[in-house]
């Protein structure tokens, strides 16, 4: 069977692409590809992810997963992420509830489920106008919410203030999903957390059934 | 106008040397050296070259007594940016510690921002990866509102450079106290993987090839911060701000990929920093090496200003550039590189044969040196300073330890230690700086050492900074002995062998004999554990003049310690693991209550002596240790310090939300002394109640005292022969929230 093509895209600001490349090559054996950002096209690939780092951002041409900035600032995603409500950069590991199992990210995922994943951002307080978040919701494009580990949503699991505990949306055709927290650094067994793997293991799985013929 | 001043040369004279830090011996021996008197741009580059913070002449011929050898050194200390220890595998680790004291005094964000910056660099620039940060931070009390303001913003500061740079900072140690009210410590270590053979050296070799500046352009930042780091803290200071750099973590990862590349592709004959007196450092160090020079002309160098002077560009601290010494006919090899990476590769000159190093400006001839009359180890000064006994150890010896009151609250006793500032959890530091990102890290801060996985082999490594100031202050030989003792125990505790040490020697100004007493009998010290603990010194940096008007620092010689893990499924954490295991306590308490936390806080005095340390005892120690963590019978081990046992023990519970019942504790003398007394060579460890006898008699076959002191629960409720009743839950939550609460943050 042919691997699945992951190209994470490496751009000025950009500094999770290793935790990228190891999350696919080494965690889930498939092929991953870096791509500078002045490459002219994306090659052949069939994810494309834009790995954590700092608002510097350049393109993005199509389905993809992460950098929620970028995505949010290209008009892929609606909404913006401003400063963290404390002010201050946040590195922990939080609780996430999972919204949106229906999704070709998250279907290896139950709806309800709480997963424990590391967050690390200055900027990933989500917010958007009261009629998006009526759209997002109405379209079931809200995937993740910040929670407690009983799944319970709280101001105090929220680590950035972002609206509506909202951790990570999807767009209306289901093909980019941009998220603040770090799934690919929640996939090694030896790192000791691994709740981040069924995300990659649904894209993977969504992609091979894609590249089959019906 | 600007543009005319900065070109307009002051005449150089004796008084005018003097204003550059220089003596006036050094300015006679520059006069001889030259044979005339030196032009402006030459005078600020013997000034900076001879400061202490680059010359090291004041501490080189003591840090020459050091154990610098060891089977695993691929370089000599001091020879290239940074030691390089063999890890096996055909890989090798850089590392080294570096501070940025004066820098962050004045700007506390930048100062420790570039900090961090500088000492990547020192480690890429030898073709390593930078795989880990750490740093090793000491202020005032947070009581002061400047060190609420400076202990946030270097913080920050080092956050946000490792963070964008895309390091993990994985380990640290912050304390607080007085002495540091204006001078705070801010040290910063890196460390770098790198295979053997691909090490780049710092070397300007080959006649004709090629003198490039690669990275940012220059320009007036930083002017003379190598001869700010000389001096001592002032009024003054604040004016000093400019010779504060400014860093810019995107560029230095792109300057990061962009120098690896280069490496890789083999187009790179030297390479060197440009951190301290910028191309000034770089130039001449790198000439010196091969006893060649360099010609150099200066209209190429991109600059960031108009109108910048030979001298200005000679000294500009600016970030993120390297120099390189690249074959011709790589020259656009190495271009194609840095431009796909968007930074300047410029050729500024070329090698020469002859053993000068000549700058060039709008065709004039701006200085000639020799560069072998600038550098430690060829003609810069070398003083060996007097020294003296200090005073205070009058008085601190004075101290009768009976004198102390008999605590009637035990408990009470336990919280206010925990919630001490220099005791209770970093977690509002270390939450804002990013320990996870490259995939790596298996124990990140809050432990005893971080511990790192080696990509592509079964090993990890073990980091650890650490320094206890106040013992080194009470008896500077036995404390420096005691700092690195405990950075090995700390790293033994995870199942790491210590293999080398990085040091960074914090101090007041050396020309007061007291200080340099404090120095001399420190590094003896080290020296004597680095011996015995076969961890030899593979290089660091000296920090003088730590002092504010108020006095100096405490002696305090940081220590980084590296150490290796052959079985990255081994590894052992600080934290109780399992209700029911057997709660057993390695080594001997005496109740030494001689400067500690303790003490402190009972009395608001550094007083007594500093603990006991046998190095032969603490040997066998860390050998039982590794022997016990390698047969698997060990579920946490964590090392007892500040706070003794009571609170080595708590710290024990707090990660997994255990209990303890500490039942059978000898307690020969005073209850208070046995409990949070600081004895040097113990380590906690949990275990199996079926491995027990065996710790046991291997503890005894080393001639370690070991005991079963008690057992892990599951309720997370903690007593301690009966002296001290207290709930887990409501310790930790006054651990993790002193120092929120001390910031003004929490509630």
């Amino acid at each position: 069977m042919s691997k699945v093509k992951f190209g994470i895209v490496v751009f000025p600001g950009s500094n999770r692409e290793s935790d990228a490349r190891h999350m696919a090559e080494d965690i889930l054996g498939q092929q991953a590809r870096m791509i500078w950002h002045k490459d002219s096209s994306l090659g052949d690939v069939d994810v494309v992810i834009l790995p954590g780092g700092f608002s510097y951002g350049d393109y993005l041409r199509c389905g993809a997963i992460a950098k929620f900035s970028i995505l949010t600032e290209a008009g892929l995603l609606p909404g913006v992420l401003l400063r963290n409500s404390s002010l201050k950069f946040v590195c922990k590991f939080i609780h996430l509830r999972v919204e949106n199992a229906e999704t070709r990210f998250t279907s290896k995922y139950a709806k309800g489920d709480v997963l424990e994943i590391p967050v690390a951002h200055g900027d990933g307080n989500y917010f958007t106008d009261a009629d998006t978040l009526k759209r997002l919701d109405d379209n079931n494009q809200v995937v993740f919410r910040y929670c407690e580990p009983s799944g319970e949503l709280t101001a105090s699991s929220n680590p950035n203030g972002s609206i509506s505990n909202i951790a990570g949306i999807i767009n209306e055709r289901g093909n980019v999903f941009g998220l603040m927290p770090h799934p690919e650094d929640a996939v090694d067994p030896v790192l000791g957390h691994t709740d981040g793997r069924k995300l990659f293991d649904s894209i993977v799985e969504n992609v091979i059934h894609q590249l089959q013929p019906a | 106008m600007n543009q005319l001043v900065s070109i307009i040369e002051p005449e150089v004279t004796l008084q005018l040397a003097l204003e550059h830090g220089l003596t006036e011996d050094e300015y006679e021996r520059i006069l001889s050296i030259l044979g005339r008197v030196p032009t402006y741009t030459e005078l600020g580059i013997y000034s900076v070259m001879w400061s202490e913070h680059c010359s090291y002449k004041n501490s080189i011929a003591v840090l020459k007594t050091l154990p610098r050898s060891g089977k695993r050194l691929l370089v000599g200390a001091g020879e290239e940016n940074a030691g390089l220890v063999d890890i096996g595998d055909g890989l090798a680790i850089a590392f080294k510690i570096e501070s940025h004291n004066h820098p962050s005094a004045v700007e506390p964000y930048q100062g420790a921002a570039t900090g961090v910056g500088g000492i990547l660099r020192d480690i890429f620039t030898m073709g390593a990866r930078p795989i880990a940060a750490l740093n090793s931070l000491r202020f005032g009390e947070l009581s002061n509102d400047r060190v609420k303001y400076l202990f946030k913003r270097v913080v920050k500061g080092i956050g946000d450079y490792g963070n964008s740079f895309g390091v993990p900072t994985v380990a640290g140690e912050i304390y607080f106290d007085k002495c540091y009210t204006g001078n705070p410590l801010v040290n910063a270590m890196a460390v770098g993987i790198v295979e053997h053979g691909r090490v780049a050296k710092a070397i300007a070799k080959g006649t004709g090839n090629l003198v490039m500046i690669v990275g940012s352009s220059t320009g007036r930042d930083g002017i003379h911060g190598a001869t700010f780091a000389s001096e001592e803290i002032s009024e003054a200071s604040e004016a000093k701000r400019p010779s504060v750099q400014v860093g810019d973590p995107f560029t230095e990862k792109l300057l990061l990929e962009a120098t690896l590349e280069a490496i890789r592709a083999g187009y790179v004959v030297g390479i060197q920093d440009m951190g301290a007196a910028g191309l000034t450092c770089s130039s001449t160090e790198m000439s010196a090496k091969d006893n060649s020079g360099m010609s150099i002309n200066l209209d190429k160098v991109p600059l960031r200003e108009e109108g910048m002077s030979s001298y200005e560009i000679m000294l500009s601290e600016s970030q993120e550039r390297m120099l390189v010494v690249v074959e011709k006919k790589h020259e656009n090899d190495i271009k194609k590189i840095f431009d796909k990476w968007d930074l300047h590769a410029v050729t500024i000159g070329e090698v020469t044969s002859s053993p000068k190093v000549s700058i060039f400006q709008n065709g004039e001839l701006k200085g000639e040196v020799l560069a072998e009359t600038l550098v430690l180890g060829g003609g810069a000064p070398v003083y060996i300073r007097e020294t003296k006994e200090p005073e205070y150890l009058k008085r601190t010896r004075s101290f009768k330890p009976n004198n102390v009151p008999v605590p009637s609250d035990y408990a009470k006793v336990l919280l206010s230690l925990l919630a001490s500032p220099n005791i209770a959890s970093k977690r509002w530091a270390y939450q804002q700086y990013d320990p996870l990102i490259r995939s790596n890290t298996i124990v990140g801060p809050g432990s005893d050492a971080a511990v790192i996985r080696i990509e592509g082999t079964n090993k990890a490594i073990a980091l650890k900074t650490d320094c206890n100031s106040r013992y080194v202050y009470l008896n500077p030989r036995r404390g420096g002995q005691i700092t690195v003792a405990e950075s090995a125990r700390n790293v033994v505790c995870t199942g790491a062998k210590p293999l080398a040490i990085t040091n960074c020697l914090n101090f007041g100004n050396p020309y007061d004999p007291e200080i340099y007493w404090q120095f001399k009998e420190a590094v003896a010290g080290i020296g004597e554990a680095c011996n015995v603990l076969e961890t030899p010194v593979t290089g660091g940096n000296v920090s003088f003049y730590n002092e504010d008007p108020e006095g100096a620092v405490y002696p305090t010689p940081v220590i980084g310690m590296l150490g290796l893990i052959e079985d990255h499924t081994k590894v052992t954490q600080s934290g109780f693991k399992n209700a029911g295991d057997d709660i057993i306590l390695l080594g001997e308490t005496r109740g030494e209550i001689g400067g500690s936390e303790y003490l402190y806080q009972v009395t608001g005095e550094i007083f007594g002596d500093a603990p006991s340390l046998d190095l032969n005892y603490e040997k066998s120690l860390q050998t039982l240790c590794l022997e016990l963590i390698a047969q698997g019978r060990v579920q946490s081990a964590h090392d007892c310090s500040e706070g003794g046992l009571a609170v080595a023990v708590a710290e024990c519970c707090f990660q997994n939300e255990l209990g303890a019942i500490i039942h059978d504790l000898e307690v020969t003398y005073r209850p208070d002394f046995v409990l949070f007394g600081e004895d040097q060579s113990r380590v906690i460890i949990s275990a199996k109640p079926a491995d027990s006898q065996a710790i046991l008699e291997l503890s005894q076959g080393h001639g370690i005292k070991a005991k079963v002191i008690g057992r892990v629960t599951e309720k997370p409720f903690l007593n301690v022969i009966d002296k001290i009743e207290l709930d887990i839950l409501q310790a930790k939550g006054i651990y993790e929230k002193a120092i929120p609460v001390a910031v003004g943050e929490g509630e």
